[in-house]
């Protein structure tokens, strides 16, 4: 009897069918080509709900070959919820390697953070993104908006700012800092904390940014000038963690989770767990380069 | 000042402004004459038509009418905020006068607003966003001429919220806790922000007390002396034109009846309109 091989595979290769994946690469080619800009794309349907990390999982599964080495992270942890689930969900389509190994990785998905360790050229870097929009918060209007995009009218956002500034002392935007991508577009970098935000200056890894909800893609390609959104004399400046150790690895310069003990003390341990482990293994990663992180220029 | 008919400041040319799918009778069957603004063959509503007229530097323009007259809808096409039927509108900074502002880019078109023009509304409302403090409102006005200097924002806002005479300390509240006169006030020192040569104000002292009035209307006068900036007022009422103006332009259903020196117009009007106008003076 002739086999019918047609059915054998209950999915296509990545779950997501080519004409579909073709047209999210396209989109994705748009965003590499004008960085900062978002691009609208098709958002398909996926067995976990928009909102939760479809954008993400949208740009893996269109850019994923089936030799490509597959980390995600979840808030810098290997080991949470939606990593665990969504690493699941893309070795099961793919049967690609994953791995926990930042410098090891091809794609790393990420939720909320970029690793610790400093990427390199090749690697490509994909953002689960809630709110594209940096401007949502002075415009509510998607038409305006887009217009202020097209037209660099960027007044409103800097007078947020100011306001921030006035009222509080300082400028109080936590994670998603707005950033300026290729002295165009203001851009928002997904809510990462400002610890990373220096981080996509200039990086030599590719970032794709996802909003499955919002239906919107957007990128910063390697090497790009990406900064913070600052004044001449109120400048941007990442979270300031004092000088406290890691309570494991007495590691001071990256970003920390603060915990407590039953007993109710405070402790403050290496958010980044890959590179949490390779300091317990005394295998010195070798982290990102910016002038927060050695203010001295090194 | 010297004014000869080369040193205009602004020029504007056959402003049209028309509501609706107008046709070839539409402007010939409008007007005082017929005392409608609305076509009888198509419904268009004629809001200004064939408005011409040039603006001197330092000089005081006014433009009086009913209301329903076009008076605003002229300032509001040369603010941009509205887009013209036809027409045109040269500036003598943008580009030394040489082209139409009205047919520019909108990025051009705010350029020109951010550094040439200021506007002061009736409704403070329309001029100010509520949501900002006094200070962030006149922040926007500098960061979009490209100021991103926080202590130099606070120095040159508070500098001019003292001109304007709003007390400095309540720089960081925002205007939906001010009185009407302070609102009005913040929104002059925002439209002044950038020392634009050319200020509009549309009906700036209609809705405020008698009292608060005449603050207001000192103020211009006196921003005016010392600045020396054209400005263009709109304004039904006469008093308000026979305090701030040196020219005034008399509308009626959406045309010019009659333009001419301000004390002139008052002491031996010549249309009908502008009689009926000056007659019911209070």
């Amino acid at each position: 009897m002739v086999e019918n091989r047609k059915f054998v595979n209950k999915y296509n290769f990545a779950f997501i069918d080519e004409a579909t994946k073709k047209e999210i690469r396209r989109k994705l080619l748009k965003a590499i080509a004008i960085p900062g800009y978002q691009v609208p794309y098709s958002s398909p349907e996926m067995p976990i709900a928009r909102g939760w990390g479809t954008g993400g999982l949208h740009v893996t599964l269109a850019i994923i070959g089936p030799d490509d080495v597959f980390k995600i992270i979840d808030q810098g942890s290997d080991a949470s919820v939606n990593a665990c689930n969504l690493r699941e969900f893309v070795q099961h389509m793919t049967q690609v390697k994953t791995t926990y190994d930042t410098g090891e990785a091809t794609i790393i998905q990420t939720r909320h953070r970029i690793t610790e360790e400093e990427l390199k050229e090749g690697q490509i870097f994909v953002y689960q993104v809630p709110q594209p929009e940096p401007l949502r918060g002075v415009e509510r209007y998607e038409n305006r908006t887009r217009q202020m995009h097209g037209e660099a009218d960027y007044a409103k956002m800097w007078v947020s700012l100011y306001e921030s500034f006035v009222q509080h002392g300082d400028i109080m935007l936590g994670a998603g800092y707005p950033v300026m991508v290729d002295k165009r577009y203001i851009m928002a970098p997904s809510p990462i904390p400002k610890w990373d935000v220096p981080n996509l200056n200039q990086s030599k890894a590719l970032h794709l940014f996802g909003a499955g909800r919002e239906k919107r893609l957007y990128a910063v390609p390697p090497h790009t000038i990406v900064e913070p959104l600052e004044f001449e004399d109120v400048k941007f400046h990442p979270e300031n963690f004092k000088g406290i150790p890691c309570y494991k690895t007495g590691y001071k310069k990256a970003f920390l989770d603060e915990l407590y003990f039953d007993d109710g003390t405070q402790h403050y341990v290496v958010n980044d767990s890959n590179f949490l482990d390779k300091l317990l293994e005394k295998a010195a990663p070798v982290q990102h380069h910016n002038k927060y992180l050695n203010p001295s220029g090194s | 000042m010297i004014r000869n008919e080369d040193n205009w400041l602004l020029r504007v040319r056959d402003l049209t402004k028309i509501y609706g799918e107008p046709n070839e009778n539409t402007l010939a069957l409008t007007g005082p004459q017929f005392n409608s603004n609305q076509c009888p063959e198509t419904d268009s509503i004629v809001a200004c038509a064939g408005i011409s007229f040039d603006l001197f530097p330092g000089e005081v323009l006014g433009i009086v009418g009913e209301s329903g007259s076009g008076k605003s809808t002229v300032v509001r096409l040369l603010y941009f905020d509205m887009e013209k039927s036809a027409g045109e509108a040269m500036l003598r900074p943008y580009q030394d006068g040489q082209v139409n502002i009205l047919d520019e880019s909108n990025q051009k078109k705010r350029f020109i607003r951010n550094h040439l023009m200021g506007m002061v509304y009736q409704n403070p409302r329309d001029g100010l966003n509520f949501r900002f403090t006094s200070g962030g409102n006149i922040a926007e006005k500098l960061i979009m001429a490209g100021n991103l200097h926080v202590a130099q924002i606070r120095s040159r806002a508070s500098r001019l919220l003292e001109k304007t005479e709003v007390p400095v300390q309540r720089m960081d509240d925002r205007p939906a806790s001010f009185s009407g006169g302070m609102q009005q006030r913040v929104q002059i020192s925002k439209a002044i922000a950038n020392n634009p040569p050319l200020l509009f104000l549309d009906e700036v002292t209609t809705g405020l007390d008698v009292s608060v009035q005449a603050r207001v209307l000192d103020l211009i006068r006196e921003l005016q002396q010392d600045l020396g900036i054209a400005m263009i007022v709109v304004s039904h009422d006469l008093s308000v034109i026979r305090m701030l103006t040196d020219r005034t332009i008399v509308m009626k259903n959406g045309r010019i009846v009659e333009s001419g020196l301000t004390d002139q117009i008052l002491q031996d009007p010549q249309h009908a309109y502008s009689q009926l106008l000056v007659s019911s003076l209070l």
